[in-house]
């Protein structure tokens, strides 16, 4: 083939090429460079200031512990979900409309939801006040109790979040010839197995996707964190917060919106070889 | 033992019925092939006798076991789809031990299998290969391979070798025959390609719009077929049929007398091309020849007689020419004749 045909595919992403330049690399690198400027020179001070500061070690901690464990929950409960999907003959799309309606909903809001659900005088008390499990009032979402705290955040992420996953999921089950699975079943091989060993693998991709996509957005977690515990609960992205629009200090926020940038770039590069499909492998 | 009874399966989809009534008895240890035009059933008759799509009525029964109602992976058989439904994310070895992995077996004995069947195949050189890097013709085989490996009792193909050169298709076809011949297996053999049914079944059992018109050796498919349908279909060339009108049991083709069946009424006479001879002397049926193609082992004629097409194969060196007219001769215990109205053979005398 001569190369005729060569500078088409450039011309072709040309304009999202700029489009991202123009409202994505620019403001990226204003903000690392509002990072890594003080003063009158380039230093490291805000990124000193950030490490420094008290709630910073929490903030790290306590971003990581949240996607290290809502993102898993979210990905079994999506991959349940998707199979039970995929199998119903009738009234697939109304359940798949159901199931998506969180993705619907703003984070902010689906935070307060939580927070009307959760607080001293939310549903929940209200429930167990009735049902005499509680004496009166009680604080679920307090830095005295930070386990419940954890929890009820937790909570509100998978509910909210775990229906992009579903949808990536079953996007990437309706690829898969449904002979493959046939030919295992053929040869003996009983439904876990099936999973496992067809299913799965030939997800792959589809599960990489759905992996970087949430592990990015976990780790920018933020609304919903806002909503239900205030600072009681500080992640990296409502630091970020607090610096620009409590401390007016631009700076440190950007460092820590380089951190938050830096970490799930590693998350990303880390799925991207852990979970790469090699061509030939592919249907 | 390893019958298949199939018992008045019907299968609907919709309001379409692609099965209707299919009734089939394949015995132990035999080979059956199912012969039949594109979207006469095959695949979905294969399919419920595999478990993959459920009989919308009517029962299946392996081994004296009424298996109407039991998951694929409890039925105890093996199958070849059409499209393959090679594992992609597998190597072909790992292809072909799918089964016996699935069964548990050990290493040693995985290995020997897996060696034997891709050998037997002729895919030894691909073992640690992905399918994505096969051609098509090596991927059936690796499917095949796959099937054989388990050393099935009961093994389903679906057009196994479709994707073969002629070459390599007969080749595999005879060692295939050797191989579940030598294992006792019984087989149900999906295929369009007659030679192939021909040349591999005990019995063929010819299908035609969801339903088994005929079932038989290879020959009585061939010499006595019982509808229209399995006398144009098998054969090449097709048999020719001449409606005739029959009055007191005789019926005259130009200065031709045959015996009729019935006393007298429009019928349909089944010829097939090589039961007429040329006549020395002009003598029979009249043929008038339009077409004279050499194909080498004989010569194809093609033309008319009575002003309706027929194709006659005569001998290499029958001297014809295009143009010509000639006299048939034919055997009247050969011929078959057919009611117009049914497309069903009639009683043969
Ligand atoms: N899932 C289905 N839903 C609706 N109709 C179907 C379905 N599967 C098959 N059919 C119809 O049933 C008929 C028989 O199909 P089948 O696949 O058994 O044909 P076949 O004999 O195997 O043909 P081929 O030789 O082309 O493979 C066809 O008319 C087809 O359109
Ligand atoms: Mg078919």
């Amino acid at each position: 083939m001569p190369a005729r045909t060569s500078w088409i595919p450039y011309a072709l992403i040309a304009p999202s090429v700029i489009f991202l330049g123009a409202l994505f690399l620019v403001p990226l690198v204003q903000t690392v460079w509002l990072s890594v400027s003080a003063g009158d020179g380039l230093s490291l001070e805000n990124y000193q200031r950030m490490a420094g500061d008290l709630n910073f070690s929490l903030a790290v901690s306590n971003t990581f512990l949240l996607t290290l464990v809502v993102v898993p929950i979210q990905v079994v409960l999506a991959l349940a979900m998707a199979t039970m999907v995929t199998k119903l003959d009738k009234g697939r799309d109304l359940v798949l409309w159901v199931l998506t309606i969180p993705l619907g909903i703003s984070d902010l809001a689906a935070g307060l939801a939580w927070l009307a659900l959760l607080q001293n005088t939310g549903y929940l008390n209200s429930a167990l006040y009735a049902l005499g499990l509680i004496p009166g009032p009680t604080g679920w979402l307090s830095q005295e109790t930070p386990w419940s705290l954890f929890f009820a955040i937790a909570m509100a992420e998978v509910w909210r979040a775990t229906a992009i996953v579903l949808v990536i999921l079953i996007a990437g089950l309706q690829l898969i010839p449904k002979e493959f699975s046939e030919a295992a079943e053929i040869f003996g091989a009983r439904p876990w197995t099936r999973f496992r060993r067809i299913t799965l693998p030939l997800l792959k991709p589809s599960l990489q996707s759905a992996l970087i996509l949430r592990t990015v957005l976990a780790f920018e977690v933020f609304a919903v964190v806002y909503a239900l515990g205030g600072r009681n609960f500080p992640v990296l992205a409502g630091e970020a917060y607090v610096w620009q629009n409590d401390n007016q200090n631009y700076g440190v926020a950007a460092a820590y919106a380089v951190l938050i940038m830096a970490i799930s770039l590693a998350a990303t590069a880390v799925y991207l070889r852990v979970l790469r499909t090699r061509p030939e492998q592919l249907p | 033992m390893a019958d298949i009874v199939i018992d008045r399966v019907v299968k609907e989809f919709g309001s379409f019925r692609a099965l209707q009534e299919v009734s089939l008895t394949v015995n132990d240890g035999e080979f059956v092939a199912l012969l039949g035009p594109s979207g006469c059933g095959k695949t979905t008759l294969l399919r419920i006798i595999a478990g993959l799509e459920t009989q919308s009525s009517g029962r299946v029964v392996i081994g004296g076991r009424d298996v109407s109602d039991l998951a694929p992976r409890k039925r105890r058989l093996a199958m070849v789809f059409q499209n393959y439904a090679v594992f992609p994310h597998m190597t072909v070895f790992e292809n072909v031990a799918f089964g016996l992995r699935m069964q548990k077996a050990s290493q040693a004995d995985v290995r020997r299998k897996v060696e034997r069947a891709a050998a037997l195949l002729h895919i030894d050189g691909y073992l640690d290969r992905y399918p994505a890097k096969l051609s098509g013709g090596q991927r059936q085989r690796v499917a095949v391979a796959r099937a054989l490996a388990v050393e099935p009792a009961v093994l389903l193909m679906d057009e196994p070798l479709s994707n073969l050169d002629a070459l390599l298709r007969l080749e595999m076809r005879t060692e295939l025959k050797a191989v579940l011949r030598e294992a006792g297996t019984t087989t149900i053999y999906v295929t369009h390609d007659q030679t192939e049914a021909m040349g591999l079944a005990d019995r063929i059992a010819v299908m035609y719009g969801g339903k088994i018109d005929q079932i038989g050796s290879p020959l009585e498919i061939y010499a006595t077929p019982a509808t229209r349908f399995v006398g144009g279909f098998i054969g090449s060339p097709p048999m020719n049929f001449i409606k005739v009108r029959c009055a007191q049991g005789k019926a005259q083709i130009g200065a031709a007398v045959l015996p009729c069946p019935v006393a007298g009424g429009d019928i349909e006479l089944g010829l097939r091309g090589e039961d007429a001879s040329l006549t020395a002397d002009g003598a029979g049926i009249p043929f008038d020849v339009r077409v004279v193609e050499p194909m080498g082992s004989h010569l194809l004629l093609t033309g008319s007689i009575d002003g309706q097409l027929a194709r006659i194969v005569a001998p290499p060196t029958a001297k014809v020419d295009a143009g010509a007219r000639v006299g048939l001769s034919v055997d009247p215990s050969r011929l078959t004749w057919i009611d117009s109205g049914t497309g069903r053979a009639m009683a043969r005398t």
